[in-house]
C-alpha cells in the first residue's frame, strides 16, 4: 500500500494526523533507506569508546556494517566494513584494540588509518595495481559534537553543528554532567528488538503522555520504596528549581521533553530510591555543579530531566540515568535497538553501581518499565493490521504552549520526516503562529 | 574385574547433586506455574538476581550495564509488578516451559553450595514462540533438606535479545 498523503498538518484547525501506512508499507521503508538513513547524520559512537590508538567498535549504522577506529595518528575514522578487494567484512569483532585489520579471506592487511599495508603475492597483480586505490573506504562524513560521533553517507550534507541546531544546548546539558569534563560510555550493551515500526520508538521515547497509564507499576515501586521526589518542591536550599520548558522543537526535526520527574537523578537530584547513604554525596555533586557552571546552568543539569531526540534515530534520555539509544528498521514491522549508558568519567565503584541500578529500575529490556513500552509498540503495530482506521491522531497540545505530556515533539519529528520523504523542505518544526494559544496549565506533570 | 566401591564421600556427593537437581527442577516448576510468592520466599534477605547483557555473559553488574540487577527489595517489586495485571507484556501471563540440564555442583560447604546448569526457556504469547538459552549460576544456602537462594544469575547465550524484545517474565 502506498500512502498518498503521509501527514495532515493543520495547526489552525487543531489537526495533526499521520497515515498509518507510513508504519506498515514496504515501499515506504525502501524510500526511508534512500532518504532518511542516507542523508542524515546518524549516531555511530562516543569518543570514550575510542580511548586509545587502535581501539575500535564495530557498528551497524543506517542498516550498514561500519567500524569506527582511532588511527595511529590519533584521528577517529569510520570505515565501510568491507574489503576493497572482494567484499568480506574486515572487522569481525564488536570491539577491541588493533594495529592491523587483516581480511581473513585473502589476507589483505590494513593499518588503523585504512592504508593497505600488505597482501600475499603482490607481484601477481599487473603494473597498474596501486595500493592507494585499494585502501579501506571511509564513510563520507564523520563529525563529532561534545564527544558524540555521527556519520553521514551523504558527502554534501550540512556540517554536524548546523544539523544539530538547538539540540546542541541539550547535548551540552548532558556532556556538562562530568565535573572533569569527560563523559564515558559504560561497559555493557543492551541489544534487543521490537516487532514494531522504528518510528513508533521515536514517538514513545519522547512521549510524556503515556508515562503514568503505561508505567503505573514503576510509579508504584517508586512510591513503595520511599516516595517520589516531589516534582515541584523547593530544592534543599529552599529555592525553586527550574521546572523545564515542556515539549520543545529544536529545529531540523530534533525535539526534547524538558521537565522535572519524580525519580532520582545520580547527577544530581536525590530521591529515596537512591538510598539514604547517597543523599549527602548527591547534594554535594549538585553544589559542585553550581560552583562550576553558575546557578542557572548547574541547576538545569542537576534538577531537570530531558528526553532528547536527535533526528532521525538517536535518543539520549537523561532521566533516572542517561541512556543513549539508537534503533534501525529491519522490516516495516520490526526494528533492532541498541542502548548504552553514559556516565561522568569520574564515577566509579559504588557511585557507578548506584547509577547502573537506577538505570535498571526503569530502563532496558529487563527494567520495570521498558518491557511495557515494547508491548505497547508491538500492540500498535498489530492494531494497524486491523485496518478501518487510516490516521493516527498526534494533535495533543497543538492549541497551546506544549507541555511535556503533549505531542509537539512527535509532530516535530513527523514534519521533518514528511519533508524529507516528499522532497519539500520543512518551513517550521513547531506548531507555528497560526495555532490558537492557551497558556500552559500550571503544575502539569510531564 | 573391578568392584564399584561405595565410599561415603562419593555417596554424599551424589546425594548433594541429586538434591540440587531436585531443587532446580522445583524452582522451574513453580516459575512455570507462576507461583511467584512461593518463588520469592526461596530467596534470602540479602539475595541477588542478575541477568547480564548479551554482549558479555561474564559482566559484573557493579561496573557494567546489565539487563537485571535486583536486590531482594527490587525483586519484591518485580514480583508485585508481575502479579498486578499491569505488567502489560505479562498480562495475561505468558506460558513458559523451562528445561534445566547439565547440572553441576561447582563447590560445596556446610554453608553454601554453588551450582551451574544449562537452561532453555520457551515463552509462548501473542502468537509468538520465543526461546531463551543460557546458563544458570545459583548460590544456595542449605536449609533443612532443601535450600534457599542467595544469588541467582542467568547468563544468556544469545548475541542479541532478538526477537524476544524483553525479559518480561522471570528468566
Amino acid at each position: 500500500m502506498h500512502a498518498e498523503t503521509y501527514i495532515v498538518d493543520q495547526p489552525e484547525n487543531s489537526i495533526f494526523r499521520v497515515n498509518r501506512a507510513t508504519m506498515t508499507s514496504p515501499e515506504i521503508l525502501a524510500k526511508e533507506w534512500d532518504t532518511i538513513f542516507s542523508l542524515n547524520w546518524l549516531y555511530v559512537g562516543h569518543e570514550s569508546e575510542l580511548a586509545q590508538v587502535g581501539e575500535y567498535r564495530r557498528r551497524t549504522v543506517g542498516g550498514r556494517p561500519v567500524f569506527f577506529v582511532r588511527g595511529k595518528d590519533n584521528v577517529a575514522r569510520a570505515f565501510h566494513n568491507t574489503c576493497p578487494h572482494r567484499g568480506a567484512l574486515i572487522c569481525r569483532q564488536d570491539q577491541g584494540v588493533a594495529s592491523i585489520f587483516q581480511c581473513f579471506y585473502h589476507a589483505w592487511s590494513f593499518d588503523t588509518e585504512g592504508n593497505l599495508v600488505g597482501l600475499p603475492d603482490e607481484a601477481g597483480y599487473g603494473p597498474n595495481f596501486d595500493r592507494a586505490e585499494r585502501a579501506l573506504v571511509e564513510v563520507p562524513r564523520l563529525e563529532q559534537y561534545r564527544g558524540f560521533y555521527f556519520v553521514n553517507f551523504d558527502r554534501e550534507a550540512v556540517d554536524l553543528r548546523t544539523y544539530l541546531a538547538d539540540a546542541k544546548e541539550y547535548l551540552d546539558l548532558v556532556a556538562d554532567q562530568s565535573l572533569t569534563g569527560r563523559m564515558k560510555i559504560v561497559k555493557g550493551v543492551q541489544s534487543y528488538s521490537m516487532r514494531a515500526n522504528w518510528k513508533l520508538l521515536v514517538e514513545n521515547s519522547i512521549d510524556g503522555y503515556h508515562a503514568l497509564p503505561t508505567h503505573q507499576t514503576y510509579f508504584n515501586y517508586l512510591q513503595g520504596i520511599g516516595g517520589m521526589a516531589a516534582a515541584a518542591a523547593p530544592t534543599p536550599d529552599g529555592q525553586l528549581a527550574p521546572r523545564g520548558r515542556g515539549g520543545v522543537a529544536l529545529g531540523n526535526g530534533h525535539a526534547v521533553v524538558d521537565g522535572r520527574a519524580p525519580w532520582g537523578r545520580p547527577v544530581a537530584r536525590w530521591a529515596p530510591s537512591l538510598g539514604e547513604a547517597a543523599k549527602g554525596e548527591i547534594e554535594e555533586i549538585r553544589e559542585q555543579l553550581i560552583q562550576k557552571y553558575g546557578r542557572e546552568w548547574g541547576l538545569r543539569i542537576a534538577e531537570t530531566d530531558r528526553n532528547l531526540f536527535i533526528y532521525p534515530n538517536l535518543i539520549i534520555n537523561d532521566i533516572m540515568a542517561i541512556t543513549v539509544r539508537t534503533f534501525t528498521p529491519v522490516r516495516p514491522d520490526y526494528m533492532e535497538v541498541t542502548a548504552y549508558e553514559l556516565a561522568p568519567e569520574e564515577e566509579t565503584g559504588e557511585r557507578l553501581h548506584r547509577r547502573l541500578r537506577n538505570f535498571l529500575e526503569f530502563l532496558g529490556p529487563g527494567g520495570l518499565a521498558t518491557p511495557d513500552d515494547v508491548e505497547a509498540l508491538e500492540s500498535c503495530q498489530l492494531g494497524f493490521g486491523s485496518g478501518g482506521v487510516t490516521w493516527n491522531d498526534i494533535s495533543r497540545g497543538i492549541h497551546r504552549q506544549a507541555l511535556g505530556s503533549d505531542e509537539l515533539q512527535m509532530r516535530t519529528f513527523w514534519r521533518q520526516w514528511n519533508a524529507q520523504m516528499t522532497g519539500t523542505p520543512a518551513t517550521r518544526w513547531d506548531d507555528g503562529p497560526t495555532a490558537p494559544r492557551e497558556p500552559a496549565t500550571a503544575g502539569s506533570r510531564q | 574385574m573391578t568392584t564399584l566401591e561405595r565410599s561415603d564421600t562419593e555417596l554424599s556427593r551424589l546425594l548433594l547433586q541429586r538434591r540440587v537437581e531436585e531443587f532446580l527442577c522445583f524452582e522451574a516448576d513453580i516459575l512455570d506455574d507462576w507461583k511467584l510468592d512461593e518463588w520469592l520466599a526461596l530467596f534470602t534477605d540479602d539475595a541477588t538476581y542478575v541477568v547480564p547483557s548479551t554482549d558479555d555473559p561474564s559482566a559484573d553488574p557493579g561496573n557494567s550495564l546489565v539487563l537485571i540487577d535486583d536486590d531482594r527489595q527490587r525483586l519484591h517489586w518485580r514480583v508485585e509488578r508481575l502479579k498486578s495485571r499491569r505488567a502489560h507484556r505479562e498480562y495475561p501471563w505468558s506460558r513458559t516451559r523451562r528445561f534445566i540440564t547439565n547440572v553441576r555442583v561447582l563447590s560445596a560447604s556446610d554453608d553454601e553450595v554453588v551450582a551451574r546448569a544449562s537452561f532453555v526457556v520457551y515463552r509462548f504469547r501473542a502468537g509468538h514462540a520465543d526461546q531463551f538459552v543460557g546458563r544458570y549460576l545459583h548460590t544456595l544456602i542449605p536449609a533443612g533438606d532443601s535450600f534457599r537462594i542467595s544469588a541467582r544469575r542467568a547468563e544468556l547465550d544469545q548475541e542479541r535479545l532478538s526477537p524476544n524484545g524483553a525479559v518480561s517474565m522471570i528468566l
